[in-house]
């Protein structure tokens, strides 16, 4: 009953906001908020009651048809993870957006494509049906290409264009993989699916999980085809690029990989040895690029990158604890990279520029947002009391007990990479007192920057708070709670189908 | 397996990659435009190929036509597919937008004349 | 407001278009009440509805028809369709599960059967016919501002 709210409120909400917020002014900033807010809190209700009443998953059929035929929804651990992470990325994103998109016209159509993203994003992880996982999945993505090029500027027109060609050579991709995936089981149920493909002998599967690790692997823009992304990313506006960053590329790319490969067809060991290689490749090429960026959110997208490596690194892994360094750095990523956007976004809002170069007195003006940045960047390069540290921990010991130390090496190299580059955002970005400055002390303008407004505040400094916080998951009793479980139906793939058709 | 009823396959995989081709190949925005479209196409060709029986008729009940006895292609790949031609058509629509704010803005639609964005 | 006579195409064209554009329209209006019957459904109906309007403008010139129906307008209404089509699944919700089926299925073969098909093919149309006139809208209000 209250999953299928998780497509309803939004979609309703865009339907609603894109007439009565046309016409009544304030209207889209109230309204698209509070319906944020309700998702956030029905996601933690949904998390209780999996918990509470409900034997490990639970479907609901729409329309009350029977399982091969109809469309299910399905929740389990993992599905209200996911909700959980997107949905508070979500809430906090839209309350920035409040004040900044104030610089741009058509706000409403901003909020309306908003909403069609986080409908499309719930859909695609509540949904237990591969086309309908296609068509939430489309709907995501024509929503981002339409808020990437929502500045309708050269920069922006020419990332959208790119963007939406290699988008719909994935969504072709994945496509082709479904019409082939029905062409050898006829079904499209997930669970069923599972049921039918038994071994992966066959070559026909092969090429299926291929295209299908190809078409996802575009969406989380893993590294030989990554080039759309730090275009992309970029050129969207700040609380834009803080969803695409931060939540966007793992629920249609990471979250999509793990569903397929662990709970749909059947595992080989191979395939994990892709993924791994795959995230390795990421990690490093991402990392190595971002180095010599000073454009602060190029250089934060080249870093996604980068991240999404250790995801899939600790997720090839294959081991629980793995498994669980990859979802947990999941859920880090995502707060630190948008709470990373949202202060580019701040510094945007205040001097009209995205080079690192151009920042001056940040830290003495903006204290709110020096801080922010600060969390984030210490989070982001995995220094230890934050929460990126935790995860980055866990996926090196989880390396090593599977005797994989290289891929604990490269691991503990890009970390210090990562680190030597935020230190160099820090420096040149917030904490810049050099003699330079001399010349712009004439400069009144300059230097009477003052703090972004309350709302766009209020969102940075709690996803600081969270970055500081978060690694309390990761203690027993909470963790069996919420992070175990997820793991658990990661990694027992075979649990998904049989609790679905039983 | 014998080669001769993998020809309708076979030929819509050519027609795919015929436009993943134009789509990675062309430096024309409008050439790219009209590649996805065709690679969209050769999709949804492949999916109601991929349902297509021998001798069956159109899967409708009509008044004249109730028993069961009636063979019919598979009614799931003809659903899929009105719903892939409409996420294709509004794919389509936006890139036409956003090709035609292109050309406002840089006046031409050679895509090597479009770089703005490096590094 | 230029004279209508001088715009679009040709007499011929313009008569021709007068006698057959309503009966476009209501082929599109019968694809969409008998989809539940026939082949066709929602989405034909629409395209074919979008097309009678996108006929008249190519005719009679953009500016007839976009002076009475503003691109706001369409807009409007097609979010209109959507939200009816979202209704009904939220009526589904009341009588027990999400885009359950709350009509009874009727006599088969008549109009008024097949539970909410008949309604879905309705809201459908309306959110195709008019998201296709106001995506077309926008693409020539687009080049006209491009010219001038």
């Amino acid at each position: 009953m209250i999953i299928s709210l998780f497509i309803i409120l939004p979609l309703a909400t865009v339907f609603i906001n894109s007439i009565i917020g046309r016409f009544v002014n304030k209207f889209s900033d109230v309204f698209v908020n509070i319906v944020n807010f309700i998702l956030v809190v029905l996601s933690f209700i949904s998390l209780y009651q999996l918990n509470t009443y409900y034997n490990k998953i639970f479907v609901y059929q729409v329309g009350g048809w029977a399982i091969p035929y109809g469309i299910s929804i399905v929740m389990d651990h993992l599905t209200v993870f996911m909700l959980i992470v997107v949905n508070i990325v979500a809430f906090l994103v839209g309350l920035y957006s409040i004040s900044y998109m104030e610089r741009y016209t058509e706000k409403w159509g901003f909020y309306s494509l908003f909403e069609l993203m986080l409908a499309g994003m719930n859909g695609v992880i509540i949904s237990g049906d591969l086309f309908n996982i296609f068509v939430f999945l489309e709907i995501a993505s024509i929503a981002s290409y339409a808020l990437v090029a929502f500045g309708t500027e050269r920069d922006e027109l020419e990332a959208a264009f790119k963007y939406i060609v290699l988008s719909s050579i994935s969504t072709g991709l994945i496509l082709l993989a479904i019409a082939l995936t029905y062409g050898y089981t006829s079904t499209l149920n997930l669970a069923d699916i599972a049921k039918t493909i038994q071994s992966s002998d066959n070559l026909l599967v092969k090429i299926i999980i291929f295209l299908f690790i190809l078409g996802f692997g575009i969406k989380a823009a893993v590294v030989p085809l990554h080039w759309w992304l730090p275009d992309a990313h970029p050129s969207a506006p700040a609380p834009i690029s803080a969803m695409l960053s931060g939540v966007l590329i793992k629920t249609l790319g990471v979250y999509l990989i793990i569903r397929v490969i662990f709970n749909v067809f059947p595992l080989y060991p191979k395939l994990l040895t892709i993924i791994l290689f795959l995230g390795i490749l990421s990690m490093l090429v991402g990392v190595i690029l971002a180095l010599y960026q000073w454009d602060y959110k190029r250089l934060l997208a080249y870093h996604s990158i980068s991240q999404v490596g250790y995801m899939l690194l600790g997720i090839g892994l294959g081991t629980p604890l793995g498994i669980l360094g990859g979802i947990f750095h999941l859920l880090n990523h995502s707060i630190f990279k948008s709470l990373l956007f949202l202060t580019s976004g701040a510094l945007e809002y205040n001097f009209a520029t995205r080079d690192l170069r151009n920042y001056f007195y940040v830290s003495k003006t903006m204290r709110n947002t020096t801080f922010s940045a600060t969390v984030g960047s210490l989070s982001i390069a995995g220094v230890p009391p934050f929460n990126g540290f935790w995860s980055k921990l866990l996926i090196i010991i989880a390396c090593i007990e599977s005797k994989n130390i290289f891929a604990g090496l490269v691991a503990i190299v890009v970390s210090i990479l990562t680190l030597a580059s935020f230190l160099k955002v820090l420096k040149y970005g917030f904490y810049k007192e050099n003699n330079e400055l001399m010349e712009y002390k004439s400069k009144p303008e300059i230097l009477n920057k003052s703090e972004v407004p309350f709302l766009m505040r209020f969102s940075m400094i709690t996803l600081a708070f969270l970055c500081i916080i978060l690694g309390v998951l990761l203690y027993p009793e909470i963790r069996e709670v919420f992070l175990s479980k997820a793991v658990e139906i990661i990694y027992q793939g075979g649990l998904y189908k049989e609790f679905i058709l039983k | 397996m014998k080669f001769y009823p993998m020809i309708p396959y076979i030929l819509c995989l050519i027609l795919f990659f015929v436009g993943l081709y134009g789509l990675i190949v062309k430096k024309n925005l409008l050439k790219i435009i009209i590649s996805f479209i065709i690679m969209d196409n050769a999709l949804n060709l492949f999916f109601i190929v991929l349902g297509y029986k021998k001798d069956a008729s159109f899967p409708v009940f009509l008044k004249n036509r109730m028993s069961s006895s009636i063979s019919m292609v598979d009614p799931v790949p003809q659903a899929l597919v009105l719903t892939s031609i409409v996420i294709g058509l509004s794919v389509t629509i936006l890139m036409v937008a956003v090709a035609l704010r292109i050309y406002e803005k840089y006046r031409t639609f050679d895509i090597t004349e479009i770089k703005n964005l490096k590094g | 407001m230029k004279d209508n006579k001088h715009t679009g195409m040709t007499l011929i064209v313009k008569t021709v278009t007068r006698w057959t554009v309503l009966l476009i329209m209501l082929y599109g209006w019968y694809i969409t009440f008998f989809g539940h019957l026939s082949p066709g459904g929602g989405f034909a109906g629409g395209v074919i509805v979008a097309l009678s309007f996108i006929h008249i403008i190519l005719a009679y010139g953009k500016d007839f028809v976009a002076e009475k129906i503003s691109e706001h307008l369409a807009g409007i209404l097609e979010t209109t369709g959507g939200l009816m089509f979202l209704t009904l699944a939220i009526l589904g919700l009341a009588a027990g599960i999400f885009f359950k089926d709350f009509l009874g299925q009727g006599k088969v073969f008549s109009l008024f059967s097949g539970g909410i098909i008949l309604p879905a093919n309705i809201a459908i149309m309306i959110k195709v016919g008019f998201g296709m006139l106001s995506a077309f809208l926008c693409l020539i209000l687009f080049s006209y501002q491009d010219k001038k």
